[in-house]
C-alpha cells in the first residue's frame, strides 16, 4: 500500500499536522478483549438498581412499558441498525418505507396531516414547535403552561434564549385548602394577546390530568396564535386527538414504545402539524412516489427546508432523526394496532384509577380534582423524598417527587401506572406507604 | 439565445415591460441550473418591493433560491397556476412560468438592468 | 419484485400482534372516568398479527443496504463496522432498564460510566471539560455555539457574526442562525485550505468566532489551523471545531492542542455506535477549562467519597438541551468501543483510516479527477470522472456503483467541488475489499466511455430503480390514506 501511495511510512501522511503537537500520548487505558470488556460493563451494570428488580411507579414522562420481544429482534436486523441515513433511495427502501409508515401512524394518532421522521426527544420537539410558531407568525411572545413537563420547558428555554424571545411560563394550577391540585386555565387565557406566537399545553398534563383546553384554544385562535400540544402517545389510544381539538402542532416522546428507558436516551420526539405548516416542519420527511418503471417507492422529500440545502436559512439545524427508536415505536404501534393500543391505554387507566380508589393509609390522599389518565399527584404525610427513601429500602420506586420542581409540592409524589402496575403491585405500594410512615 | 425584448438581472430574473406593467420570471439558464422546480412562494397583490429586494423563494429538488425584484413597484398579480404547477417554470420560463406582474415605480431603473447581450455574456462566463 | 404494500394495506379487522395481560375486572374503564367529550371515536391504526408484523419488517429490512452488507464509503459519515459487543453492552439490564429520574444512589454504575467516558474523551481530545448531553452532532454544535455566545455576553459583548468556510457542512450556518448569529462565508484557497487573507479581512470585534472543520470536508488537514486560531483569538473571537472528521486525528493530535476552544465529536461516527438508518446519534461536546462553566446541566460530579451525583449547581450553564443525560444507550456503546480498542487501537484506527483513503486516491486518480492534488486524510474528494467528454455525471457513477454491490460515496458535497464524489473508506475495510471497490470504480470509468447506457439506466438490481423526486416534492404524499390524496 505504501508503495502504491508513493510514501515510505504512513507517518508521512500526517505531515500537515504541526510537528510540535504531533503524536501525543493518549490518556486512555490499554485495549481489552471482548470477554474483559463485557465483564467490566456487567460490573457497572450491576451497580445500578434497575426497574426489573423493583416495583416502579416512576413515570413523569418516561414510562416503563413491557416491549414485545419481536420489537428488539427486528431492530437488531443489521439492515436496519447498521444503515446510514437513506440518501440513496434505491437501496434504502426499508428505512424509507418504515418512516412513511411511522409518519402515517403519527398522523393517525394525532389527527394532524403532516408528520416528520422524528426529532431527538419530546423536549427538543417542543422547542422546534415553538420555532415553527415564531416563524409562522413573525411574533416573539410564547405562553407555556406551567403544567408542561418542566424538562420540556427547560429545553425550550435553552433553545429560545439566544433569540430574544419572551417565553412566559404561566402557572395554571393552584392548591386547595385541603391540598388538592386545582386547575386555573383563566391565567393562560389572560396571558394570550395579539403578540402571542404560540400557546404550549400538555395533554394529559405533567400531573396526569386532562385539562379543560377548549377556551384556551379558542383564545389562542382568536389572537392569531398557534396551539402546540405535547401528547403522550399511549394516552392517545383513547383520548381525542390534538388535531381534532384544534392544535396546530402536536409533539411527544416515543421512547417507551420502543424500549426500556435507557436512563433517558436515546428517545425520539414525534412532530406533527397541520398541512398549512408543512413547509415549516423541521427535520426529515419521507414521501411516496414512483420509479422510472412506475413502481411505488419512497424518498426523502421537501428537502429544500433543510440545513444541507437552505443552510443559514433552514428551519432547524437538525440533520438526523431518531430512526431506530422511531422504527421500534412503528413496529410496536403496528402490532398493537387499532384495538391493542386502546387496550394498552385502558390497562394503564384501569390500574391508575383502581389504585386511586383503594383505601390509602392515613395521611395519604389522591390530590387531583380533574379527570386523570394514568398518573396522579399523591399527597403524603411527610416530605415525599423521605417516603421515597423508605420505599426504596422495600424495593419500591414510589413515584416522582414533585418538590424537585415546585417548592409547594414537597409532600407530593407523582405516581405513574402502566400495564405492569396491576393489583399485586398496587397492594405492594399501599403496604409500603403504610410502612413508610 | 436570450429573448431580446427582455431585460435581465445578475441574479437571473427577466422582466418584460408593456405599457405601465412589468412581468417578471426566471431565465432559461436559471431554471436549468436549479433543476426540477418543486415549489414557488410568491407575494400577494398589493405588496411593494424595492429594486433587487427579495420578493419570492423558489425551491428545486436540491436547491433553494431567493428571487430578486428587477424593478421597484407594487405587485399587481402573482401567477397562481405556477404555484399549483411549479414545473411551468422549467417548461416555459418566459411564458406560462411567469412569476409576478408589477406596476413599476420608476422606469428609469430599467437602465440598471442588463440587455440580452449583456446577460448572455454573463452566463457564458459562468458556464466556463 | 418484492411486496411494497405499506403495513396499513395488510390490515384485517380484529387482528392484533401483541398479547396483553387481562384487565383487572374491578378496574374502571376510560368511559367511566373520563368525559366522553375527551375520548376519541376511532383510531385508524392497522390491524395485523405478530407474524404479519415480523414478515413485513424483515421484508423491509431486506431492501436496505448496510455496513454489515458491504463497504459503505460515504464521505463525512465514517461508516466503520459496528462491533456486536456494543449491542450486548447497551442491553445489559442494569444499563438499559434504568429511569432518568431514579435517585442518584440507585444509578452509581451509570454515573460512573458517564464520568469515565467524559475522562476518556478528554484524553482523546485534550479538552478539559466534556458534556455528553447533546443527542447528536448538530445538537452538540448548537450547544457549543450557545456557549460561545454566553462567553461573550458574560464579558459584556454582543457579537453578531460567525465566520464559516464555504466548504462547511450545512449544519454550521444553520446552527449559527439558531443562535442568533449571522453566518458569513469565508472562501477556500486553491490548496483546499481556508483562505487566510479572507479570514483576516473578515475578522473584527463583531465576530463571535469561526466554525472550522478539521480535517475539512475536502479531506485536508488545515495546516495553518494554529494561525487561524491565533488570528481569531487576537480579534476576541473563539474557535469552534466541527468534529465530524475526528477519525483522522485519533492518536495523531489532540485537537485542543491546536488552539480550538470548543468542539463536538460524533460518537456514532468516530466511536462506532450504529447509525440506525439515520439516528440516534450522540454528540459529545468538548470545551477548554475556561468555558467549562457554561456546559449544559445536569452534569455528573464525582464526590470526595468516590460516589457520583448529578448536579445542576452551575449558575452560568446554558441550561438543558436533552431530556436525560444524553443518548445514554449510545454512550454505553461508545464507551465499550473505546475501552475495547484502548489507546493503541484508537491510534491504529486513525492511521488505517488515513492510509486506506490515500490508497484509494492513488489507485483512482488517473480516472477520476482529484479536487485537490495532495495527500488526503480520512477521505478523498474527486471532482467526477476525468474524462468529461462522455457527459457522464457523478450521479450516474453513484447509481452504477449500487449495481456493482457497493454503497455510493457522498455526492455533490462539498458544494465547492463540481460533481463531487467524497469517499471515506474507514479503517475497517481490508485491502481486498478496497481493491474490489477500486476495480468497480475503474469499471465504471471504462463503461462511462464504452457503455454509458449502463450508467444512465443504473441501478437495475434494486427493489426500485431511480425515483421521481420532483413529483414527490411537487405533490407531497406524506402519509398513507386508503384513497390517493389531493
Amino acid at each position: 500500500m505504501l508503495a502504491e501511495i508513493g510514501i515510505d511510512s504512513a507517518d508521512e501522511l500526517f505531515h500537515d499536522i504541526p510537528r510540535s503537537v504531533r503524536d501525543p500520548k493518549l490518556a486512555v487505558p490499554p485495549p481489552m478483549s471482548e470477554m474483559e470488556v463485557i465483564g467490566h460493563l456487567r460490573d457497572l451494570s450491576e451497580r445500578n438498581s434497575d426497574l426489573e428488580h423493583q416495583t416502579s411507579f416512576l413515570g413523569a414522562g418516561w414510562y416503563d412499558h413491557y416491549i414485545p420481544a419481536f420489537v428488539d429482534q427486528l431492530l437488531l436486523r443489521s439492515e436496519f441498525y447498521t444503515a446510514y441515513t437513506p440518501y440513496q433511495p434505491e437501496i434504502s427502501q426499508g428505512t424509507l418505507q418504515s418512516i412513511y409508515e411511522f409518519q402515517s401512524m403519527i398522523c393517525d394518532l394525532t389527527g394532524l396531516e403532516v408528520a416528520n421522521a422524528s426529532l431527538y426527544d419530546g423536549g427538543s420537539a417542543v422547542a422546534e414547535a415553538i420555532g415553527l410558531a415564531l416563524n409562522a407568525t413573525g411574533r416573539t411572545n410564547v405562553v407555556v403552561a406551567d403544567t408542561v413537563d418542566p424538562v420540556y420547558r427547560n429545553i425550550a428555554a435553552t433553545y429560545m434564549e439566544p433569540l430574544d424571545i419572551n417565553l412566559s411560563v404561566v402557572k395554571n394550577w393552584g392548591l386547595d385548602s385541603d391540598g388538592t391540585l386545582r386547575e386555573t386555565q383563566h391565567s393562560l387565557i389572560d396571558a394570550i394577546d395579539g403578540e402571542t406566537a404560540a400557546v404550549v399545553l400538555q395533554r394529559p398534563n405533567f400531573f396526569g390530568w386532562i385539562e379543560e383546553t377548549n377556551d384556551v384554544i379558542k383564545a389562542a385562535k382568536s389572537a392569531g396564535a398557534l396551539v402546540i400540544m405535547a401528547c403522550e402517545p399511549v394516552a392517545l389510544g383513547v383520548l381525542t386527538p390534538p388535531g381534532e381539538l384544534g392544535a396546530d402542532v402536536a409533539v411527544g416522546e416515543l421512547r417507551h414504545l420502543a424500549g426500556p428507558p435507557a436512563f433517558g436516551g436515546p428517545g425520539a420526539g414525534y412532530f406533527a402539524a397541520t398541512k398549512s405548516q408543512m413547509r415549516r416542519v423541521p427535520g426529515r420527511i419521507v414521501g411516496r412516489t414512483t420509479d422510472v418503471d412506475g413502481r411505488r417507492g419512497f424518498v426523502l422529500t421537501l428537502q429544500a427546508r433543510e440545513q444541507h440545502i437552505r443552510r443559514a436559512k433552514a428551519s432547524s439545524n437538525i440533520c438526523t432523526n431518531e430512526a431506530l427508536v422511531a422504527l421500534g415505536a412503528t413496529i410496536h404501534l403496528a402490532a398493537l394496532g387499532r384495538n391493542g393500543l386502546k387496550r394498552l391505554a385502558e390497562l394503564c387507566i384501569g390500574n391508575a384509577h383502581a389504585c386511586a380508589r383503594r383505601a390509602w393509609p392515613r395521611g395519604y390522599a389522591v390530590a387531583v380534582e380533574r379527570p386523570f389518565v394514568r398518573e396522579f399527584p399523591l399527597k403524603c404525610p411527610r416530605p415525599a423524598a423521605e417516603i421515597n427513601a423508605a420505599l426504596r429500602e422495600m424495593g419500591v420506586l414510589g413515584g416522582f417527587e414533585l418538590g424537585r420542581y415546585w417548592d409547594e409540592l414537597t409532600d407530593y409524589l407523582l405516581v405513574a401506572f402502566t400495564e405492569r402496575n396491576g393489583p399485586i403491585q398496587q397492594e405492594r405500594l399501599i403496604e409500603s406507604l403504610q410502612e413508610a410512615v | 439565445m436570450f429573448p431580446d425584448d427582455l431585460r435581465y438581472t445578475r441574479e437571473h430574473e427577466w422582466v418584460r415591460i408593456e405599457d405601465d406593467q412589468a412581468t417578471v420570471g426566471i431565465t432559461e439558464y436559471a431554471q436549468d441550473e436549479l433543476g426540477d422546480i418543486v415549489y414557488v412562494e410568491l407575494p400577494k397583490a398589493g405588496e411593494k418591493f424595492a429594486q433587487m429586494e427579495t420578493f419570492a423563494v423558489i425551491e428545486s429538488v436540491k436547491a433553494v433560491s431567493d428571487l430578486y425584484c428587477p424593478l421597484s413597484g407594487e405587485i399587481l398579480a402573482a401567477n397562481d397556476e405556477l404555484v399549483a404547477s411549479p414545473e411551468l417554470a422549467n417548461e416555459s420560463p418566459y411564458a406560462d412560468g411567469w412569476m409576478i406582474r408589477i406596476r413599476p415605480a420608476s422606469l428609469e431603473e430599467v437602465e440598471n438592468l442588463m440587455t440580452a447581450a449583456e446577460y448572455e455574456a454573463l452566463v457564458s462566463g459562468l458556464r466556463t | 419484485m418484492k411486496d411494497s404494500r405499506v403495513i396499513h394495506e395488510l390490515s384485517s379487522p380484529g387482528r392484533t400482534g401483541v398479547s396483553l395481560p387481562d384487565r383487572d375486572p374491578e378496574a374502571p374503564v376510560s368511559a367511566d372516568v373520563i368525559p366522553q367529550s375527551e375520548l376519541r371515536s376511532d383510531l385508524p391504526l392497522p390491524e395485523v398479527s405478530e407474524v404479519d408484523v415480523v414478515r413485513h419488517y424483515v421484508g423491509l429490512s431486506q431492501k436496505n443496504f448496510c455496513i454489515d452488507t458491504d463497504m459503505y464509503p460515504l464521505g463525512s459519515c465514517t461508516m466503520k463496522y459496528n462491533p456486536k459487543v456494543n449491542e450486548v453492552a447497551a442491553r445489559l439490564t442494569g444499563l438499559a432498564s434504568i429511569h432518568p429520574l431514579q435517585d442518584d444512589g440507585q444509578v452509581q454504575g451509570a454515573l460512573e460510566l458517564l464520568h469515565a467516558l467524559e475522562r476518556l474523551i478528554s484524553g482523546i481530545s485534550g479538552f478539559e471539560a466534556i458534556s455528553l448531553q447533546p443527542a447528536a452532532g448538530a445538537q452538540g454544535e448548537l450547544t457549543g455555539m450557545m456557549i460561545i455566545r454566553a462567553h461573550h455576553l458574560r464579558a459584556g459583548e454582543r457579537r453578531g457574526r460567525v465566520l464559516i468556510p464555504n466548504s462547511a457542512h450545512g449544519t454550521n450556518p444553520a446552527t449559527a442562525s439558531m443562535c442568533g448569529f449571522e453566518a458569513e462565508e469565508i472562501s477556500t484557497g486553491s490548496d483546499g485550505e481556508l483562505d487566510i487573507s479572507s479570514l483576516d479581512a473578515a475578522l473584527d470585534d463583531d465576530v463571535a468566532g469561526i466554525m472550522m472543520t478539521v480535517p475539512n470536508t475536502l479531506g485536508i488537514f488545515e495546516s495553518r489551523i494554529q494561525e487561524i486560531c491565533d488570528l481569531t483569538h487576537a480579534a476576541g473571537g473563539l474557535v469552534y471545531c466541527d468534529g465530524a472528521n475526528m477519525n483522522a486525528m485519533l492518536g495523531q493530535v489532540l485537537p485542543a492542542a491546536l488552539g480550538i476552544d470548543v468542539m463536538h465529536l460524533n460518537l456514532h461516527k468516530t466511536f462506532s455506535t450504529p447509525h440506525g438508518g439515520g439516528g440516534p446519534g450522540a454528540g459529545a461536546l468538548c470545551v477548554t477549562a475556561e468555558l467549562e462553566d457554561y456546559l449544559p446541566v445536569p452534569r455528573v460530579v464525582r464526590n470526595e467519597d468516590g460516589s457520583y451525583e448529578r448536579s445542576s449547581r452551575f449558575p452560568h450553564s446554558i441550561g438543558r438541551v436533552q431530556g436525560g443525560m444524553g443518548n445514554f444507550g449510545n454512550l454505553v456503546r461508545a464507551y465499550t468501543y473505546i475501552r475495547s480498542l484502548g489507546a493503541s487501537g484508537l491510534k491504529e484506527a486513525g492511521e488505517w483510516a488515513v492510509l486506506n483513503a490515500n490508497y484509494l486516491r492513488a489507485k483512482l486518480s488517473d480516472v477520476y479527477d482529484l479536487a485537490y492534488d495532495r495527500p488526503c486524510m480520512h477521505e478523498v474528494v474527486f471532482a467526477g470522472l476525468r474524462n468529461h467528454a462522455a457527459g457522464v455525471r457523478t450521479l450516474d457513477v453513484a447509481k452504477r456503483l449500487i449495481d456493482l454491490g457497493f454503497h455510493p460515496p457522498t455526492i455533490y458535497f462539498p458544494l465547492i467541488v463540481h460533481e463531487a464524489l467524497m469517499i471515506e473508506p474507514t479503517e475497517t475495510e481490508s485491502l481486498e475489499t478496497l481493491d474490489r471497490f477500486i476495480s468497480a470504480m475503474r469499471q465504471i470509468a471504462y463503461e462511462a466511455e464504452h457503455a454509458p447506457k449502463k450508467l444512465a439506466d443504473a441501478p437495475t438490481s434494486t427493489p426500485v430503480r431511480r425515483l421521481d423526486e420532483a413529483t414527490a416534492a411537487r405533490h407531497p404524499d406524506l402519509r398513507w390514506a386508503p384513497k390517493p390524496q389531493d
